[in-house]
This record gives C-alpha cells, sequence and structure tokens, in this order.
C-alpha cells in the first residue's frame, strides 16, 4: 500500500517557523522512511545524507537567528538521476556512468537548494531516461509502491515512487516522452512537465534535446506550485530557456475555474484504452463541468501519428547526443587496441539493451538515404502535432485526456516487446512534441486498486491556469473520484 | 523485410556499437517491427509542411495563442562573450586516463 508523507511544503514551513521541529529532525525522519522502505522499492540509487545534513544545519542556524527563510526551507526533495549534482554520483541509471561524480549543480538543484530544499538523494530510473516502466535501469527496477509486483512508469520511476511512499516531500523527474506525467500516474501523485524551455536544463544529462524537460513531482498541487514557482524562469546558461516572466505559481491556484472551456479530444478516448481508466477520467471530466468548466467535443486528427514522430525524434536526437560516452573524458572505458575500437567495446559494455536499440533506431533514421524518408518526414508531422494543438486552443482554454492507456502494468509484462511498452507513452508523447505543459493528476483507482491519472494540457507559458484546474480538482474531491 | 542483417551491422557501426551475433538478431526482428509500425507516416501528405526544426521558436508560434511575451522569448540570446571557467582540474578527475592538461587515449596517428 501507499503510504505518502503527511508533510507538505506548508506544514514544514509552519512547524519550522514555530520551531515545532528542526530541519536536522526531518531530514532524519526521512532518512528512517527511506531506510525502511527503499529495499523493497529501489527508488533510491545514491543518498546525499552528508549534503542533506548540512542543508538542513544550515536552515536551523538561520531559524535560530531569526533570518527569513526560503520558501522551500527543510523541505525533502529527490532528484532524479539524470540530473547533476555536484560531488554526488549521477548515474543516468546506466553502468557508463557507474562512477560519474559531476563537478557542478543543474539549475533546477541549485535553485531548490537556494530556496532551503534539503536534497535526499538520487532517484532510479529508465537508463538515459529511456523507457516507460523503469525496467531498463541498469541498477534493478523500481517496484510501485501502490502494489509491488507493477512498475511504478518510467523513465522517472523513482521519483515517482519516492513521493509516493513518503520517502520524499516532492521530487524532481525528467519528461520527454511522458517520464514525469506517465509514473507520476501509475503511482498516484501529481507530476508537472513545465513547457519547453520554462525550466533550466543546464545540468540535465541530455536524451533528446527538442524534447527533455525538467519538473516537479508532489503529494498535491499546492507543493507541485511551489517546486515550480523555485525552479522556473530563465538561467543564461541555458539558450533554450525562455525569458518569460515566472510567476509565484502557487499563489493563484485557489482561483475558480468557472467558465473555462474544457477540451476533450475524441483520439485520446478510442481503442486501448483501459475501460476503468476511461470511466474514472470522463467522471474527472464530468466533475470539472460541475465546477463550472464548459465541455468541447474536439478533434485531434494527427494523435495516431504521434507515437512514430516521436520514436524517429526522440531516438535521432539521442543517437547524437549519447555519442559523448566513448570511455575518452567521463565514465567507464573498456580498453582497446585502437580508439574506435575504445569507443566500440566501451559502449558495447557500458549501454543497457533499451539504450542501444534507441541509438541504432536513431541512426538508421538519420543515415544517408533514410533521413528524408524518416527524419526530415517526422519534423513535418510533429508540426501537424503542434497544429492540431494550436487551432484546439484556440477553442478552449485546456484539454483534459487519460495521461496513460492502462494502470500500472506487471513487472517484465512488456519487457520482451519495446513496441508495446513505446505505446505506454501514446497519450503524453503529443503535448511533448508540442512543446506545451501538462500535468497528470491522480483520477481515482481501479477495482485492484490501482492509481489512474488524468491529463491537463495548456498552451505554452500556461503552468498557472493548468495549476489552478488541478487545484479545483484536487479540492473537490477528484483525486478519489 | 524492410532491415536486413547487413543494414543493422552498417547501423551498428556508425553508431560505434560492437554488437555480438545475437544482438543483431535480435535488432534486426524488433527494427524491423519498429521501422513497419512508423511507416504510417508515409501515409501523411506533407507536402507545403514546414518541418518543425526550432522548439523554443517554432512550437511558439504554431500553438499560436500562448501568452503575450513570447516576443521576449525570441530576443533572448545573451552576448556572446567569453566568461571564466576554471574547471579543468575539476573535470580532469573525471577521466577514466588523464596526463594533465589531457585526456590520454590510444595511439591515432602511427609514424
Amino acid at each position: 500500500m501507499s503510504a505518502a508523507t503527511p508533510w507538505t511544503v506548508a506544514s514544514i514551513q509552519g512547524a519550522l517557523r514555530a520551531k515545532k521541529v528542526s530541519a536536522r529532525e526531518i531530514t532524519t525522519e526521512f532518512y528512517a522512511n527511506i531506510d525502511r522502505r527503499n529495499p523493497d522499492l529501489n527508488a533510491y540509487l545514491t543518498l546525499s545524507r552528508e549534503r542533506a545534513f548540512a542543508q538542513a544545519d544550515r536552515v536551523d542556524v538561520a531559524t535560530a537567528c531569526g533570518e527569513k527563510l526560503g520558501s522551500l526551507a527543510g523541505v525533502p526533495i529527490a532528484v532524479k538521476d539524470v540530473i547533476s549534482t555536484a560531488g554526488v554520483r549521477t548515474t543516468c541509471g546506466s553502468k557508463i556512468l557507474e562512477t560519474y561524480v559531476p563537478p557542478y549543480d543543474a539549475t533546477a538543484v541549485a535553485r531548490l537548494e537556494k530556496a532551503g530544499a534539503v536534497i535526499l538523494g538520487k532517484t532510479n530510473c529508465d537508463e538515459f531516461a529511456m523507457g516507460s516502466s523503469n525496467e531498463n535501469s541498469a541498477y534493478g527496477p523500481v517496484r510501485n509502491p501502490v502494489a509491488l509486483d507493477r512498475v511504478p512508469g518510467g523513465s522517472s520511476g523513482g521519483s515517482a515512487a519516492a513521493v509516493a511512499a513518503g520517502m520524499a516531500v516532492a521530487a524532481l523527474g525528467t519528461d520527454t516522452g511522458g517520464s514525469i506525467r506517465q509514473p507520476g500516474a501509475c503511482c498516484g501523485v501529481p507530476a508537472m512537465m513545465p513547457t519547453y524551455g520554462r525550466v533550466s536544463r543546464y545540468g540535465l544529462i541530455a536524451f533528446a534535446s527538442s524534447l527533455d524537460r525538467i519538473g516537479p513531482f508532489a503529494t498535491n498541487v499546492a507543493d507541485t506550485a511551489s517546486i515550480m514557482a523555485v525552479i522556473a524562469g530563465h538561467d543564461e546558461n541555458d539558450a533554450t530557456s525562455a525569458a518569460v516572466p515566472s510567476t509565484d505559481y502557487a499563489a493563484g491556484i485557489e482561483q475558480a475555474v468557472q467558465g473555462m472551456r474544457i477540451g476533450v479530444p475524441d483520439e485520446y478516448f478510442g481503442e486501448g484504452l483501459d475501460s476503468q481508466v476511461k470511466e474514472k477520467v470522463l467522471a474527472g471530466i464530468t466533475l470539472l463541468e460541475k465546477l463550472g468548466c464548459r465541455r468541447v467535443s474536439l478533434k485531434m486528427p494527427h494523435t495516431e501519428y504521434a507515437i512514430a514522430t516521436y520514436y524517429i525524434i526522440a531516438t535521432a536526437e539521442a543517437s547524437s547526443n549519447l555519442a559523448r560516452y566513448d570511455g575518452v573524458r567521463y565514465g567507464l572505458r573498456v580498453p582497446g587496441a585502437t580508439l574506435i575500437d575504445m569507443y566500440r567495446k566501451t559502449r558495447e559494455r557500458g549501454f543497457g539493451a533499451e539504450v542501444k536499440r534507441r541509438l541504432m533506431l536513431g541512426t538508421y533514421a538519420l543515415s544517408s538515404g533514410y533521413y528524408d524518408a524518416y527524419y526530415l518526414r517526422a519534423q513535418k508531422v510533429r508540426a501537424l502535432i503542434a497544429r492540431d494543438f494550436g487551432e484546439a486552443f484556440q477553442k478552449v482554454d485546456a484539454i483534459v485526456t487519460p495521461t496513460a492507456p492502462t494502470p500500472a502494468f506487471k513487472l517484465g509484462e512488456k519487457t520482451s516487446d519495446p513496441l508495446q511498452m513505446y505505446l505506454a507513452d501514446i497519450y503524453t508523447v503529443t503535448g511533448s512534441l508540442a512543446g506545451i505543459p501538462g500535468i497528470s493528476v491522480p483520477c481515482g483507482i481501479t477495482r485492484e486498486k490501482l492509481p489512474i491519472g488524468m491529463q491537463i494540457l495548456g498552451p505554452h507559458f500556461s503552468e498557472a491556469r493548468i495549476l489552478q484546474l488541478a487545484r479545483a480538482f484536487e479540492k473537490a474531491g477528484g483525486f478519489t473520484i | 523485410m524492410t532491415i536486413s542483417r547487413e543494414d543493422v551491422l552498417r547501423v551498428a557501426e556508425l553508431a560505434q556499437l560492437e554488437l555480438t551475433p545475437e544482438e543483431a538478431e535480435l535488432y534486426r526482428g524488433q527494427l524491423d517491427e519498429i521501422l513497419s509500425y512508423i511507416g504510417k507516416l508515409q501515409k501523411l501528405d506533407v507536402t507545403n509542411v514546414e518541418p518543425m526544426t526550432q522548439m523554443s521558436f517554432g512550437a511558439a508560434e504554431l500553438v499560436a495563442s500562448s501568452s503575450a511575451s513570447l516576443s521576449e522569448a525570441e530576443s533572448d540570446l545573451r552576448e556572446d562573450k567569453l566568461r571564466p571557467c576554471n574547471i579543468a582540474d575539476a573535470v580532469l578527475e573525471q577521466a577514466p586516463d588523464a596526463a594533465k592538461p589531457f585526456f590520454r587515449v590510444p595511439k591515432v596517428i602511427e609514424r
């Protein structure tokens, strides 16, 4: 069973300021939870106790001195192991980076710590964030805290499981085709993918650069918004980060959603959607209507091409980004007689099966004679998918869909069939390709007590609106509908 | 069959992967299945569609209903000037075989 922590960002801020608890005590409590639960769940790969307690002590000294505390003071947070942490091992779930210790912090991590957050450790994930089940980690799969024989989703499965199991108040994940939202749905916690460019990716170890985003998991919408408020915003170290001003996302979430137009695209409720998931998400939409939203039926005709488009673009970009793992500058080196021989032996031993499969696919799609038929065509279809969203957002303020076609599946169920595994992302890759933000919120459970996720998508930089809708849904009981 | 064993070995060479014979056969079958699924893109008419190559700018333009401040994002490339970056030692510490200030690799040029 799941057991998320009762601590929230707000309750920790209140307790610290009232001196009812110290940041050190909170940190100690969370490491005790980790020691108890992590052996079963395998959500954390590396714990950063020294760094965490040093930060907790800084918060406690600041409290004792009457200094102004940051908005996340003493909040224990887990970080996906594809995000760089200075002095703390960062493996990307890969053998090729087994001993890699980054010399610098990702901007998102630095901003969390500046706001007083305590980084507990690094969470397990599919190797280089490639996967939908966490079974592609070189360090073993993560188990779903709600049902131990099931996957937590992926690729940010460790971050989702850590939050769902009370091993962190919040976590950072990354989303390239659904890797934040889908594990959020599988583990029953809110999970947000911000707009492309909204959160700096400086220090994020790249998978697919036109798709990768960093975003939060938390136990409630207000905490999700509080994390977003800290990590969002322009960063001159990331040329793709947008200079669009960010707002205090937590401030406006209680505003009414009456009058908002909610788009419901037919294509997200067709063949392949589990009947229980469908039933709950439709009930969720009805709840939003009761809150005063107006439901608008939509057609998004290019939806069915999204998975094919995604797996060309993401793998093509990965084949370029992962060329850097060659045994020269960091990570694993397997000796070879020549330079090329060393590259090949290093990559053969260092990469797992799914990474190799995607590097092969991406290299094929970019290779001479196939570029126009695959990569260039995929970029054109991507434009059509983005256009579907552009046209939809002329008519609606947000779009509501299921996050994933099924609840969490069993470990091993899809590992022998890569294509079936890719289809787990069928409702999430569209928003990834269009660059728009989305959140997955819990939307009841199945008869087998497995969490269901509902996805809310909005136009570029509409995070505040999406969070407002998510909060109204949460407040009206949508999470347990 | 759209992809042959020779294709697989050629692509592996381009990707600098040294596949075992078992891996080559496994990937041939799996890539074949994935590529035939991806083949559905050939059905679409993409005449006169511009490829979406720039996320930060292109997507924002396509999704027309975005916020008014997007123009700011477009002008946001920082000035291209040198900044101090004294991290060479920290970086070299991660190297499998460093001879400061160099990375050492197997001999490339025979004399």
